[in-house]
């Protein structure tokens, strides 16, 4: 490779500045080729007449073509005379392409006030949650409709589709669930042993892990386990699928995608989250006794006996009411989010993100709102 | 033998195929240094295979692939990197990132590879696009903005970016309409001529392969039947290249060309 000073050798003499080029004017020089012209005009400046040498060039590309148009129009700009000898005929041919480009200058981004752009940001920020929740309305009252078509005519309902969905959303769900939940339920134990003991109340460690697990926390570490794990896939599906036309195609040949894609998702998991809470508050439970046993020094037989006495069928019902609610929101968010998507796998990261995050606040906020509800009508 | 006869692409008996199905067979090809080659085939007759072989996409599973003298198969890490900057690919689907904007793509490769200056980045990147027909402003698009023709042309912007000396089209005209995909092989004749360029373009546009390609390659039962100038295939008695050339269609790109010459 030629070194950097044969690319371009520069003789001031008289007020003419005469310039040798050599070597490979390539792309793979562009960085020192770069340096050396810009050396070069600040020179030319002072010069009434400038001329530079290109027979010694081996190789000519795009690169330097440019990088030599660039430096005869800042002397043009000048007002000087510049001239070019020794160009092979191929070489000037390149040159006159490159001469007809970036003529007009490159469209500058616009720079914001900083402090305009975050009240910007905040003012978009609340339109945007806004306009969330309608979009989430939208979607309620499309499912709702496509619903009730569907009960009228059952026939229409995918359930292939349901089922395959099932498996996936419930039935392959069921280790990860219970496993989760277990060790949630034996934390939970013994926490509650360890600080009760202070007060000899061990066995009240029991109510705890009893109507907790089965009024807020199965409920709640299912909903987000799912969020989690089927409404990101959910966006991510409807979103490729927006991505390819595939939503598209659909309805040009008639079909409502709410009716075939996302009723049957949504209905699934309105079912699947009451059975994977049901298993998910057992093994919760199970795992409770499971510490109070072997930290607490708790026979099971007493476990279970105290937590008849501490729970009654209420506690399981706040729990299992919740639940299929809990499914109607985490579908219905993921489905509104992956109808988002756009042309982008930006868009689909995104669109994917934000399923998840909202769908797990408003859970969060729904179980607020349940809490309220039970608590005025003595639950 | 001195290095202008020296094809930049050599391949010898060349089997390509997936489980138990043979795509590829024995196939021997070379393309010669400045020369637009068409390669024509069914569909799903192994074309993109082929391209996707030599450009080291796809294993081969018995053959020799030589690009610019390299065979990948020995080359060195470093060999590597240094051919794949040699040539660029136009893939089907135009294969721009989509969460870069036209001018971002198409400064990628020139960001991994080179050490220059972001204002030269900027300039070269407006002036590549500008040899391709686009403007500034399209510059600042995202992908997904592009309509077919464009994404064609910012995706051949990013496949010129190093000046590389073959570029690798994958179908270039397809799902353009004819005045732009007549456009497109006015621009890769121009480019050749002023770049120097060796160009192996997958093809099934027939005006393509009349008006651009100084040879065309017939692929068919996985080796190629006919190799040549258009003159070549329309006496090839090979019963698929006949159907191909003198077919309804081809017969009558063939006829109007020949009233016209």
């Amino acid at each position: 490779m030629a070194s950097d000073a044969s690319l371009l050798t520069a003789k001031f003499e008289d007020g003419r500045l005469e310039l040798a080029a050599g070597g490979a004017w390539t792309a793979a020089n562009a960085g020192a080729l770069e340096t050396l012209v810009d050396g070069v005009a600040a020179d030319a400046a002072r010069a009434r007449s400038v001329s530079i040498d290109m027979g010694g060039v081996r190789e000519f590309d795009t690169f330097g073509a440019w990088l030599l148009e660039r430096l005869m129009r800042q002397w043009r700009g000048t007002g000087g005379a510049a001239s070019i000898v020794g160009m092979p005929e191929h070489d000037q041919t390149l040159l006159k392409e490159m001469s007809g480009v970036n003529l007009e200058p490159a469209p500058a981004s616009a720079k914001e006030n900083a402090l305009v752009a975050a009240l910007a940001a905040l003012g978009k920020g609340t339109t945007g949650f806004g306009r969330d929740l309608l979009i989430f309305a939208n979607m309620l009252g499309a499912i709702g409709m496509a619903g009730a078509r569907v009960l009228a005519r059952p026939r229409d309902f995918r359930f292939t589709s349901a089922v395959n969905q099932l498996d996936r959303v419930c039935w392959q769900a069921v280790p990860i669930i219970l496993l989760i939940t277990f060790l949630i339920g034996a934390i939970i134990a013994q926490q509650g042993i360890f600080h009760f003991r202070k007060f000899g109340a061990e066995m009240y460690a029991v109510d705890l892990v009893g109507i907790l697990i089965l009024r807020e926390v199965g409920v709640l570490i299912v909903a987000i386990m799912v969020a989690g794990r089927s409404g990101s896939s959910y966006t991510a599906e409807l979103g490729s699928m927006m991505m390819r036309e595939e939503v598209d195609a659909l309805r040009t040949m008639g079909f409502d995608p709410v009716e075939v894609l996302i009723l049957p998702r949504v209905l699934v998991l309105i079912v699947a989250l009451p059975v994977l809470t049901f298993l998910g508050s057992m093994a919760a439970l199970y795992g409770g006794g499971l510490v109070a046993w072997l930290y607490g020094g708790m026979s099971p037989e007493i476990y279970i006996s105290r937590l008849e006495d501490a729970i009654s069928l209420t506690h399981f019902k706040v729990g299992m009411i919740k639940a299929p609610f809990m499914g109607l929101v985490i579908g219905v968010v993921a489905c509104a989010e992956g109808l988002l998507v756009k042309g982008s796998a930006e868009s689909l990261g995104l669109q994917t993100t934000a399923s998840v995050v909202k769908s797990i606040f408003l859970v969060i906020v729904l179980d607020g709102l349940f809490a309220i509800f039970f608590a005025s009508i003595g639950m | 033998m001195n290095a202008k006869d020296k094809p930049v692409i050599s391949i010898k008996d060349l089997v390509v195929g997936f489980g138990d199905q043979t795509v590829l067979d024995h196939l021997s090809l070379d393309v010669r240094k400045g020369e637009i080659l068409g390669v024509v085939g069914k569909s799903g007759g192994g074309k993109s295979v082929l391209l996707r072989t030599i450009i080291g996409l796809l294993p081969k599973w018995h053959g020799k692939i030589e690009v610019l003298g390299v065979d990948l198969d020995t080359a060195t890490e470093q060999e590597r990197r240094v051919l794949e900057r040699r040539w660029g690919v136009l893939f089907q689907q135009g294969a721009l990132f989509s969460s870069l904007t036209v001018r971002q793509n198409v400064q990628f490769p020139m960001r991994e590879n080179l050490e220059i200056s972001q204002r030269l980045m900027d300039e070269m990147a407006l002036a590549k696009l500008d040899m391709v027909g686009l403007t500034p402003i399209d510059a600042e698009k995202f992908p997904a903005e592009l309509s077919g023709g464009m994404t064609k042309r910012a995706a051949l912007a990013r496949a010129l970016a190093l000046d590389p000396e073959i570029v690798f089209l994958d179908e270039p005209t397809s799902g353009l309409d004819p005045i732009a995909a007549g456009d497109f092989d006015a621009l890769i004749k121009t480019l050749q001529h002023t770049l120097g360029l060796t160009v192996y373009m997958n093809t099934h546009d027939l005006e393509s392969l009349y008006t651009v390609c100084d040879r065309i390659a017939a692929l068919a039962d996985g080796r190629i039947v006919a190799l040549g100038p258009m003159e070549t295939m329309l006496e090839c008695t090979h019963p698929w290249v006949q159907t191909y050339f003198q077919g309804k269609r081809g017969g009558m790109v063939t006829g109007r060309l020949e009233h016209v010459t």
